[in-house]
């Protein structure tokens, strides 16, 4: 849920063309303070190009970019003092130290970071000892959270994190997850958060919106969207021919999309569940275990398929 | 924050390998210089005189640090400009390649500022390189030769400039030696912006001295048309400061061609640096 209905991010029918390729067609959303805003499409959506456009990496050819109420062509430096973002992967100079990456990039904030702030956020990345080695010496999981402290180093509101955990293992992925969670809950930080790992998003991201193609696909709660959803159900039972019969019985046959010798996959609503599974159980039918399945994966890939 | 990021480029480029192997360069060349000079310097020394020999006689410490210092002025002002380029060719297409532009442009400062960051830089770097080579090439060659007057040879003929009057001309020519380098650092940051891999810059700077030498060199009329404009050709005028008398229009008409290609090729560094969408 976002903690006020202030907007800090507007986009308005985003458009990007390089040459005769148009990369982002029609990309509308808001993002509002306190968000964890999750940002998805396929591969080759415009997520990033988007993203590169938001932080003035790339001049749109079209559309209205707004942030913190103001436009971004008029007042870039006011944006972007507020701003921290890792785009893509973080790079950073190899051959420096990560508290002097840290340094480098803090002194051009626009803010005063001394050094025991740069010692305190390479701690809460859980990189403490290891400020003085060279960045050539990092592995990719170090590398992020590292990118995580620079993105932290100025205190900004909103934090833009483009595909955060791409490359990195189980581990890693909950950790960043965790930081991602401490942020917006003990900082109260705003959070865009584009990932190609759906279930991420699910799990963290209060809000959403889904592009593909260039375009705007949804956009809202992530709770409402998902609630929206049939879910797919799968009973597992011991007589799989009356358990068929007595969902025709009561008009419940046409939600059955697959069936096997001992499961029975449906398309219904959260409400119905505890109703097929009295049904079952009060006729002798065994139900011996249900699973509901609503993924977001599966809501993306209707949409983007549609 | 301008001098913040001209800071930083500073560290960058103290803290970068690559920087050092130009000072590494002119060092090992030039101790190689003086290692000649002094083994089989008066074998050098008559070989420049001997058109000279029958009608002139030459008395005193001929071979001595001021000609050494000329000399070796004269063979490196042509191959110092790639150990410059190696360096100032990587300040923007570096940062593309290594991805951290991603980074630099999304902070809360002008690309323009920030150009003019590395632009001060790289010229700090250029003149860190020409004062280490005129401290190997005047100090230690006077250390190691002495002092004397200096014998230089042009196309009019023997000019023997004496030991007091020569300070002051090195001084200056060294000032337009470094013009003509600032000049290179220039040409490779403004190709380095439309590059996004650091060795491009640095072979097309190269390939356009060479280039520009050679069109500046051939005796064909219609490319005579442009010589005088070509950068290449006003890159050797701190030779005009050891002329006598000074050729004050000829050393003028150098400094502001070199001038205008500077002023030019930052215009254009500018413009495509604001106007470059960052891919990498």
């Amino acid at each position: 849920m976002s903690d006020t209905n202030e907007k800090i991010v507007e986009i308005k029918h985003l458009e990007k063309r390089f040459g005769k390729f148009q990369a982002v067609t029609d990309v509308s959303f808001d993002v509002y303070r306190g968000d964890v805003f999750g940002f998805l499409g396929p591969n080759g959506a415009g997520k990033s190009t988007t993203i590169r456009a938001m932080l003035s990496l790339i001049k749109p050819s079209g559309g209205e970019l707004k942030l913190f109420g103001k436009n971004l062509s008029k007042d870039r430096n006011y944006i972007l003092q507020r701003i921290g973002c890792i785009v893509e992967k973080p790079d950073f100079y190899k051959y420096l130290s990560a508290e002097k990456n840290i340094e480098i990039f803090a002194r051009l904030s626009g803010m005063n970071v001394t050094k025991s702030k740069v010692h305190e956020i390479i701690e809460f990345v859980g990189l403490k000892g290891r400020e003085k080695d060279k960045l050539s010496g990092f592995s990719h999981g170090m590398k992020q959270r590292l990118g995580i402290a620079q993105t932290l180093i100025h205190d900004p509101e909103l934090i833009i994190l483009d595909e955060p955990t791409t490359g990195l293992d189980p581990q890693g992925i909950i950790d960043i997850r965790n930081l991602i969670l401490q942020l917006k809950n003990e900082r109260n930080k705003t959070v865009l958060l584009s990932s190609h790992i759906l279930s991420e998003i699910e799990l963290i991201a209060t809000r959403m919106v889904i592009i593909s193609k260039g375009k705007t696909i949804v956009q809202g709660s992530v709770k409402e969207l998902l609630n929206a959803q049939e879910l797919v159900v799968l009973f597992t039972v011991d007589n799989i021919e009356k358990a068929k019969q007595l969902l025709e019985k009561v008009s419940l046959s046409e939600m059955i999309d697959k069936v096997d010798k001992t499961n029975l996959l449906l398309h219904i609503s959260q409400e119905k569940i505890p109703v097929v599974n009295k049904l079952f159980c009060d006729n002798g039918v065994n139900v011996f275990s249900i699973e509901a399945k609503r993924k977001l994966e599966d809501y993306f890939l209707k949409l983007i398929n549609a | 924050m301008f001098w913040k990021s001209t800071y930083n480029e500073f560290i960058k480029i103290a803290a970068k390998p690559r920087s050092y192997i130009g000072i590494a360069a002119i060092t090992l060349i030039i101790v190689i210089i003086l290692f000649a000079m002094k083994s089989d310097g008066m074998n050098f020394i008559s070989f420049i005189t001997s058109s000279f020999e029958q009608t002139l006689s030459f008395e005193g410490n001929i071979l001595n640090g001021n000609l050494i210092a000329f000399v070796i002025l004269q063979m490196l002002i042509i191959h110092v400009p790639l150990l410059i380029a190696l360096v100032t060719g990587d300040l923007v297409s570096g940062e593309g390649a290594m991805g951290t532009i991603r980074l630099l442009l999304t902070k809360p400062i002008s690309r323009t500022k920030i150009l003019f960051s590395k632009y001060i830089a790289g010229c700090a770097y250029t003149l860190v390189i020409l004062l280490w080579m005129a401290f190997l090439a005047l100090i230690v060659g006077k250390w190691l030769f002495g002092s004397g007057d200096l014998m230089v040879l042009n196309s009019d003929g023997l000019i023997v400039l004496q030991e007091h009057d020569l300070g002051w001309r090195f001084l200056c020519g060294f000032s337009i030696a470094y013009l003509s380098l600032v000049m290179i650092a220039t040409l490779s940051l403004t190709l380095s912006c439309f590059s996004e891999n650091s060795i491009g810059p640095i072979v097309t700077t190269m390939a356009i001295i060479i280039l520009f030498t050679i069109i500046g060199a051939l005796d064909v009329p219609v490319l005579q048309k442009i010589q005088p404009y070509l950068f290449t050709n006003h890159m050797v005028s701190w030779r005009n400061f050891f002329e006598d008398p000074l050729p004050y229009d000829a050393i003028m008409e150098s400094a502001c061609i070199l001038l205008i290609h500077i002023i030019g090729l930052l215009g254009i560094a500018v413009y495509k640096f604001n106007r470059k969408d960052i891919l990498s």
